[in-house]
């Protein structure tokens, strides 16, 4: 039987450490809305996501009332919009329309994102695709919850290099729609090699064409927990420092696994995967760099940082994997920095730039994540940040992404504050050469060597 | 069985225990186990109780119970014990 001092530690992670739920996301799949008529499917796809989510928050909040465990955020993700609005689509105009058909399913069954509003170009690009990326930055603008992502490469493909100079245009062209609220729309934009279809995490989570009619996707947290465990273990071996965060992510991802699936019991809706990131938020005591600090760095972004990120990311996957019979998504540490406070100390410190920040894309899950930007920077320059990430994620055969958000306006020194779990950014500096001429050749970066495996 | 934990965190004082343990008996509460302990100078005690006979539904036992706990000056949390077993055993 559970004794005394188990429930204590318990207690103690939900309420000291910031032990929490990050996410129940429910995957919808949108094909059996597709219609050639606009009219009809706008309002299939708000009928079919309302009636299947409108009871997800109340399930939500009832779990974590009788577990008592915070569920921070419940959201949706849906099949990528390229794909359910093709028929029907002819202009950029009528893919807005259907962001402000998913804004409002999202405002009426209480999410706070829906994500989905994608489209999947690593090869090569329809004419909806295409129709659908050039309409990003007007549906980000005209929408509060909708979230965008695009994957624009892979190891069994290659990389879409058409895609990456059109996306760096759209970053820039969405910083210039949302620039009344400091660039915001950027923050709703992740461009993605190696896209998983069940991710729960915002802003790039979308319900794969591979995926169930409905599904049940729990992403949980607690960078806050491992950071305390280590504490407890200063000075020791790596042996023991891994072990530590091992047994750590362990316990952690064991709450995941229950609320996925008493949340798929009590919305009749399949469980899927739980995801095993540690998912930073801008409260203290919620960082991914503290834990890095804790292992014995001054500030993230120091000599040796590459390493610990890559043995934490490594330990919370072998310790959450025996947690969850189905684990999927990202799953690995996330860095971004305007919604982690010591990695925005460590900006502010002169510790980390983002050419750290790259190679630390390469050992940890995702990549250059909530940077800001000189609100000055090049498409082309944003093209090539993009370039440089999707090669690393297709030669690693990982998912690496980009979510960077040139602040117009502001330039380094400054920072921005999005608010709420966005955070705030200082504004990083950006390498001033020139890319343009690479990333104008167009056509595609051909799959790597590794990737034929028949 | 369906099994609750009661946690009561808190300053020590005369009569936490009877105060929680009335009102579980008044609502058909039945207490399984109980430990009790001083950590840091707080008062920490656990109770396994069965709540199949509860009068009351689970939402209304946890607040009245949070209320309950407030009035003593001590926190009291109801939790299903699920999460603890999923998070210790294997």
């Amino acid at each position: 039987m559970i004794n005394l001092f188990e429930v204590v530690e318990t207690n103690q992670m939900i309420e000291k450490e910031n032990l929490d739920v990050r996410t129940i996301t429910m995957g919808i799949s949108l094909l059996d809305c597709i219609d050639s008529d606009v009219k009809r499917l706008n309002e299939k796809i708000y009928q079919k996501i309302y009636d299947s989510a409108k009871d997800l928050v109340r399930v939500g909040e009832e779990i974590s009332r009788e577990y008592g465990i915070p569920i921070v955020n419940k959201r949706i993700s849906v099949t990528p919009i390229a794909l359910v609005g093709g028929a029907a689509c002819k202009t950029p105009e009528d893919f807005v329309g259907i962001a402000r058909t998913l804004d409002k399913a999202a405002h009426e069954v209480g999410v706070n994102f829906i994500g989905g509003y994608s489209a999947l170009v690593s090869k090569g690009m329809t004419a909806a695709d295409e129709l659908l990326i050039r309409s990003i930055p007007k549906a980000l603008a005209q929408t509060e919850r909708v979230c965008s992502s695009v994957n624009v490469g892979s190891t069994r493909t290659g990389i879409n290099m058409d895609a990456v100079r059109l996306m760096g245009e759209m970053i820039r062209q969405t910083a210039l729609a949302t620039q009344g609220q400091d660039s915001l729309g950027c923050a709703k934009l992740v461009v993605f090699c190696n896209a998983p279809d069940d991710n729960p995490f915002m802003a790039g989570a979308f319900h794969g064409v591979t995926e169930a009619d409905r599904i049940i996707n729990v992403g949980v947290s607690g960078p806050g927990v491992v950071k305390t465990a280590l504490e407890k273990v200063r000075g020791e071996n790596f042996e023991v420092l891994c072990e530590t965060i091992k047994k750590t992510a362990f316990k952690v991802t064991r709450v995941g696994q229950l609320v996925a699936q008493e949340a798929s019991k009590l919305l009749g809706v399949p469980f899927g995967i739980v995801d095993l990131s540690l998912a930073p938020t801008p409260a203290i005591g919620d960082s991914v760099a503290d834990i890095l600090c804790e292992m014995g760095l001054e500030y993230a972004g120091a000599p040796g940082t590459t390493a610990a990120l890559a043995l934490l990311n490594d330990q919370v996957k072998k310790g959450g994997v025996m947690a969850s019979s189905y684990v999927g998504g990202l799953s690995g540490a996330f860095i971004p920095v305007s919604e982690d406070q010591g990695m925005i100390d460590a900006v502010t410190a002169g510790a980390l730039t983002l050419e750290k920040l790259e190679a630390m894309t390469c050992v940890c899950s995702v990549g250059l994540d909530m940077i800001a930007v000189p609100g000055d920077t090049k498409a082309s320059t944003l093209s090539g940040i993009l370039a440089d990430e999707m090669a690393i994620g297709m030669v690693n055969q990982k998912t690496t992404a980009v979510r960077l958000i040139p602040v117009i306006g502001k330039g380094v020194g400054e920072s921005v504050e999005f608010g709420g779990l966005l955070g705030h950014a200082p504004i990083m500096p950006v390498n001033p050469f020139s890319c343009e001429a690479f990333v104008n050749r167009g056509g595609r970066i051909p799959a790597p060597i590794h990737s034929f495996k028949n | 069985m369906k099994k609750t934990i009661i946690t009561v965190v808190g300053k020590d004082t005369v009569g936490i225990i009877a105060r929680v343990c009335t009102y579980l008996a008044d609502n058909g509460i039945n207490i399984l186990d109980i430990s009790q302990t001083i950590v840091q100078d707080y008062f920490t005690m656990m109770m396994i109780v069965d709540t199949n006979a509860a009068a009351k539904s689970f939402g209304d036992m946890a607040d009245e119970l949070e209320a309950l706990g407030r009035e003593i000056g001590v926190v009291v949390k109801c939790q299903k014990e699920e999460i603890f077993d999923t998070m210790h055993r294997i």
